[in-house]
């Protein structure tokens, strides 16, 4: 296997873009970081910064507002980047569909800048905690 | 043979290779804490050493508003300044005896050093063009004008120790003790006096500072200003001024043991004691960092020159004071 993604796997550092969700992804991605389920045992951190970032944790229907802001921080994370599509409406827009505001889902966004890029989508409204962890765990062995 | 004698000292015993793995360790060890502080089981012994491999892995960014010279070169001269403080504390520690090695006022030098890694970050970060990076640029400005007369005060202390503690008082061979390695000769401990004490809080509080540590880490503050003066860089550099952040894991609590507890030392016993008292100072940074919130700069500044300076201020009297009467308790 290559050491690069070898040692990509064993360090994922996460960067939480909210593109137009309701705080309840949001909520449940900080409770991943808790006590309860400490994702640092798996070198899973939360940066600051897209720069520093493994993986984009994508929460929210893309709004008008947010798209461009999305295709920054995808294009602002150096590669390889893994984004995930956390929840219902960052999957495929969910109760928003058809909304005026609403140019999602996540992967459209990201698809139209790199048709390469390694989407994951980890649905639920919100998705669980155990969910995401499994959702982590699932791609980063596809990789 | 001479040379190469000097490049393994140089490049692997005890210099980039040790003190790095060294420096990792360090880095895992004050994870592992804080995570434990937080009931938490927290990361693997060798997350440190994945992180930097990923981030030596990865694509490495550089912004079009950066200015690139100073932006690539600002990591390499910080990294290369804590191996050189690094490589000079290892061989105080290690042959404090031998008179090559050693030279008349490497306790300036060794000041100057730990000056630098700040001042590459300053040069990296305003270089970078981020205004996140600009504001992380002006704190840490801020922050090292504050902490770093403080800290030359608490090395003043020690300075005077010595005098006490060797017992002469003529101005040429009061000189002579203006060096790393004659103070860690005669094994003092000026912890053990009151203004030694005082001075040993003051720099632990400063070593506090210069490694970015809560309460200190305002030019970082991640919830702030998103990583503030390391916002910018990616890959490669990043990687760079971790391992930079690794080795001063290593060399500031190093030097506060050298200065204040007696050093190191080469017999087995005494390395024993020795790590022991690193893995104190360390634990001792890494409890203030797990108990307090972030400060805001002007009260960082504030706490620095109203509260430690004056507080230094007095231990240097004292410590005058006990050389003039002879009291090393003093």
């Amino acid at each position: 296997m290559n050491w690069k993604i070898w040692s990509l796997k064993k360090s994922p550092w996460v960067f939480h873009v909210n593109t137009g969700a309701c705080n309840n992804c949001d909520i449940e991605v900080v409770n991943c970081l808790t006590p309860k389920f400490d994702v640092e045992r798996f070198g899973v951190t939360l940066v600051g910064s897209p720069r520093h970032a493994d993986a984009l944790l994508v929460t929210g229907v893309v709004t008008a507002q947010a798209a461009p802001r999305l295709i920054q921080a995808y294009q602002q994370a150096p590669k390889p980047c893994v984004v995930f599509s956390i929840g219902a409406c960052a999957c495929g827009t969910g109760i928003f569909h058809k909304g005026y505001h609403v140019v999602g889902p996540v992967d459209k966004i990201i698809r139209e800048i790199d048709p390469n890029a390694i989407i994951a989508y980890v649905p639920g409204c919100p998705p669980k905690p155990e969910a995401m962890i499994s959702g982590i765990v699932k791609t980063l062995n596809a990789l | 043979m001479e040379v190469i004698r000097h490049l393994f000292w140089l490049l692997v015993f005890p210099g980039f290779l040790f003190t790095v793995i060294l420096g990792l360790y360090a880095c895992w060890i004050v994870r592992k804490v804080t995570a434990l502080i937080h009931h938490r089981i927290g990361p693997p012994v060798l997350q440190p050493l994945y992180d930097v491999l990923k981030l030596l892995g990865k694509e490495t960014l550089i912004p079009e508003a950066a200015n690139k010279t100073v932006f690539i070169s600002a990591p390499v001269v910080g990294f290369a300044s804590v191996l050189l403080l690094s490589i000079l504390l290892w061989a105080v520690d290690f042959s404090p005896a031998n008179e090559n090695g050693m030279f008349l006022g490497d306790v300036i030098v060794a000041i100057y050093l730990m000056v630098i890694p700040s001042l590459a970050l300053i040069l990296g970060s305003s270089a970078s063009g981020s205004p996140h990076a600009a504001i992380g640029t002006a704190r840490e400005i801020k922050l090292v004008t504050s902490y770093e007369l403080v800290l030359v005060m608490a090395f003043i202390v020690v300075l005077i120790k010595a005098m006490t503690f060797h017992g002469i008082s003529d101005a040429q061979n009061d000189i002579q003790l203006l060096s790393l390695s004659a103070i860690t000769q005669y094994q003092h401990t000026p912890i053990m006096s009151i203004s030694g004490f005082l001075a040993f809080l003051a720099a632990l509080l400063c070593v506090q500072a210069k490694l970015g540590f809560t309460p200190f880490d305002i030019p970082e503050a991640e919830t702030e200003i998103a990583g503030g003066v390391l916002i910018e860089y990616s890959g490669a550099l990043l990687a760079l001024w971790k391992m930079m952040q690794a080795i001063m894991l290593v060399a500031l609590p190093l030097f506060l043991v050298v200065l204040f507890m007696g050093g190191i030392g080469t017999s087995f016993g005494s390395i024993a004691l020795g790590t022991g008292k690193y893995v104190l100072v360390l634990v001792l940074l890494i409890l203030i960092k797990n108990t307090n919130p972030r400060m805001r700069i002007d009260q960082a500044v504030k706490f620095f020159w109203f509260y430690c300076g004056p507080v230094m201020a007095i231990a240097i009297v004292l410590a005058m004071l006990g050389k003039f009467y002879g009291k090393w308790w003093l």
